[in-house]
């Protein structure tokens, strides 16, 4: 085990850049911490791209071992596939957010700087910040300590406008989100007590399969499914992703239950023998199902254009967790077809909730409500934005082309290549329910708006947006449709460091 | 060494304990309280492994001892925070409980 390999550096500079850029936008205040974060997301996004060329090139994960201590002492950071797919997601989510957020959350010249648009961009560069650690870290504590942050960043910025109604959904997530980490914690205590390290390389081949191992895989399962939001444990996630501000929503649904995602596959592929993962990936399969059909038929009923979005991410959360048998089940081509598949999935529905969250809120903040049953004129207030909702609804159906249809045509495939053609019903089984959540929207949308019998000053008119935030609702929906038109092999990156996978 | 057994298994009541609180419990306040007293059985058992694995070489395991500190530091973090956001929420709107059958509708904002 090398513990550190050349372009190390790299990822150390993509955690330090937003702690360093949060720490002085927190001192300078203000008008600086908007151009700081800007300055610092932008290239955050482009070291995202270095560090996603050099792994590629590499061919096999980039590792740095911070101070110089090697694990099991010392603490690795690694970026692998995932981590090199999953982090370029997320900086360019957050580019995109902070692009949006320039108009909601700016200070404008001669007013006096106030506390929520500098507290938005100091959390918005701990939420980056955090996540960076979520995706790098390689020892299994210092991911909990990088899930805390995650969870403290991203509450602070979904109750950053401080309405009576977020604070009890909130509280309710942020109680979850506790809950969902003590019990990781435990894990991962009965994991040291049993093996003497928490370093995920080091723990992987020497993990056995008896009960305490298999207790602590269960608790940080559990601990993970209840930050994810899988069914049974979702009720908290639509209250409080939808009653977030659009751009916190964007994060919070599009990447921060990424973040526990991508933990999951390194419990589940990395330090879990294959034995005794491959016998509870079922059981995770079979909530990702019932996730899925229990999520979309909730969603179609929602009166509430945000609550339907929220609903909508319970449902595509499950689609993640079908990869599990499938990549472990078949033989190495359709594992890695699946694998690909779910990493697929969670890029490309992280570019399309945030656009569509995104989407929602410019539509509720034109119309003045977010009433599904009167969304007549939207199509007319801010046609780009329901477009980006349009083309963001098509990715998560999974119509082709789009990243969206190609994430779940490799699970369909892989679910059929290995006989187990109960998900491939499930996968399209959700993808019809998501058409019909989506078709909802779209068709109140493109409706006239309703004609009122009040005087035309009286009559609230939609107002029209403005149009840099649409195009950034817009260029998100595009990037998660355009992901569908690469070419399968252009993502070799993603396999990059999977155990298992042919060196 | 005959320790451990007792200091395990008060742990383990402690983290049952706590998750009754969590579950049960309708006041935010009692269930910050039951978190707390959650993450001391999780903590009380990382000194149970310390303790162990010193035994094999003689003095304790310092590396459980270090994640402790960094756990009180993090629950410490999560308890300030849940206090502060539970006071706010008493303070706008008078509830002191997250449940869903008081108050106002959760979500969907009418004005953006």
């Amino acid at each position: 085990m090398s513990p550190a390999t050349p372009g190390g550096s790299l990822l150390v500079l993509a955690l330090i850049l937003p702690v360093a850029a949060m720490l002085v936008a927190f001192v300078l205040g203000g008008r600086a911490a908007e151009r700081l974060a800007l300055a610092a997301l932008g290239l955050g996004a482009l070291l995202a791209m270095l560090v996603a060329a050099a792994v590629y090139r590499a061919g096999a994960p980039l590792a740095y071992a911070v101070g110089g201590w090697a694990p099991p002492l010392g603490l690795a950071l690694r970026a692998d596939g995932v981590t090199a797919a999953m982090l370029l997601t997320a900086a360019l989510v957050l580019l995109a957010v902070a692009l949006f957020g320039r108009t909601g959350h700016a200070t404008p010249p001669g007013l006096a700087e106030a506390r929520a648009p500098f507290a938005f961009w100091c959390f918005l560069l701990a939420l980056s910040a955090a996540l960076a650690a979520a995706f790098l870290g390689g020892d299994l504590f210092n991911l909990f300590v990088a899930l805390e942050m995650l969870t403290f960043a991203a509450l602070a910025l979904a109750c950053l406008e401080g309405k009576p109604s977020q604070f009890r959904s909130e509280l309710r997530y942020l109680l979850f989100a506790l809950i969902g980490s003590v019990l990781y914690l435990l894990g991962t205590v009965l994991l040291y007590g049993g093996y003497g390290t928490l370093d995920i390389a080091l723990l992987a081949g020497r993990a056995r399969a008896d009960a305490p191992t298999l207790l602590a895989a269960a608790l940080m399962t559990a601990g993970l499914a209840a930050k994810m939001a899988l069914f049974p444990l979702h009720l908290w996630l639509p209250p409080a992703h939808a009653g977030a501000p659009p751009a916190a929503s964007a994060v919070l649904s599009g990447l921060v239950v990424k973040a526990s995602f991508v933990l999951l596959l390194r419990l589940w592929f990395w330090v879990m023998p294959p034995l005794a993962a491959a016998a509870a990936a079922p059981l995770l399969a079979a909530l990702g199902a019932a996730a899925i059909l229990a999520g979309s038929l909730v969603a179609l009923r929602q009166a509430r254009l945000k609550l339907l979005v929220a609903y909508s991410t319970v449902a595509q959360i499950g689609y993640l967790f079908l990869m599990f048998p499938l990549a472990l089940a078949g033989d190495a081509e359709v594992a890695a077809r699946a694998w690909l598949g779910g990493i697929l999935q969670a890029s490309s529905h992280a570019f399309a909730k945030a656009a569509m969250f995104l989407a929602a809120g410019l539509i509720a903040g034109a119309l003045g409500h977010d009433r599904i049953a009167a969304l007549g004129g939207a199509g007319r207030a801010v046609p780009v934005c329901v477009v980006a909702f349009g083309l963001a609804g098509l990715s998560l159906m999974g119509i082709p082309p789009s990243g969206g249809f190609t994430a779940k045509w490799l699970l369909l495939t892989s679910a059929v290549a290995t006989g187990q053609w109960w998900w491939a019903l499930v996968i399209v089984g959700g993808g019809v329910l998501t058409g019909g959540y989506v078709y909802r929207v779209l068709a109140g949308s493109l409706t006239a708006p309703p004609v009122t019998d009040a005087p035309i000053g009286d009559a609230p008119l939609p107002a029209a947006a403005s149009r840099g935030p649409q195009l950034v609702a817009l260029a998100l929906a595009l990037v998660s449709v355009g992901l569908g038109l690469l070419p399968l092999a252009s993502f070799g990156l993603v396999q990059v460091g999977r155990l298992g996978a042919a060196p | 060494m005959s320790g451990a057994p007792i200091f395990g298994l008060t742990g383990a009541a402690l983290v049952g304990l706590g998750l009754f609180g969590l579950l049960v419990q309708a006041a935010v306040l009692r269930k910050i309280l039951a978190f707390n007293l959650l993450g001391a059985g999780v903590f009380l058992l990382f000194g149970v492994v310390a303790q162990r694995g010193g035994t094999a070489g003689g003095g304790a395991d310092a590396v459980p001892q270090a994640m402790v500190i960094t756990g009180l530091v993090v629950a410490f973090a999560a308890t300030a925070l849940a206090v502060v956001v539970a006071l706010r929420m008493h303070q706008i709107t008078g509830a002191a409980t997250i449940s869903e059958s008081d108050g106002a509708e959760p979500g969907g904002s009418d004005a953006a």
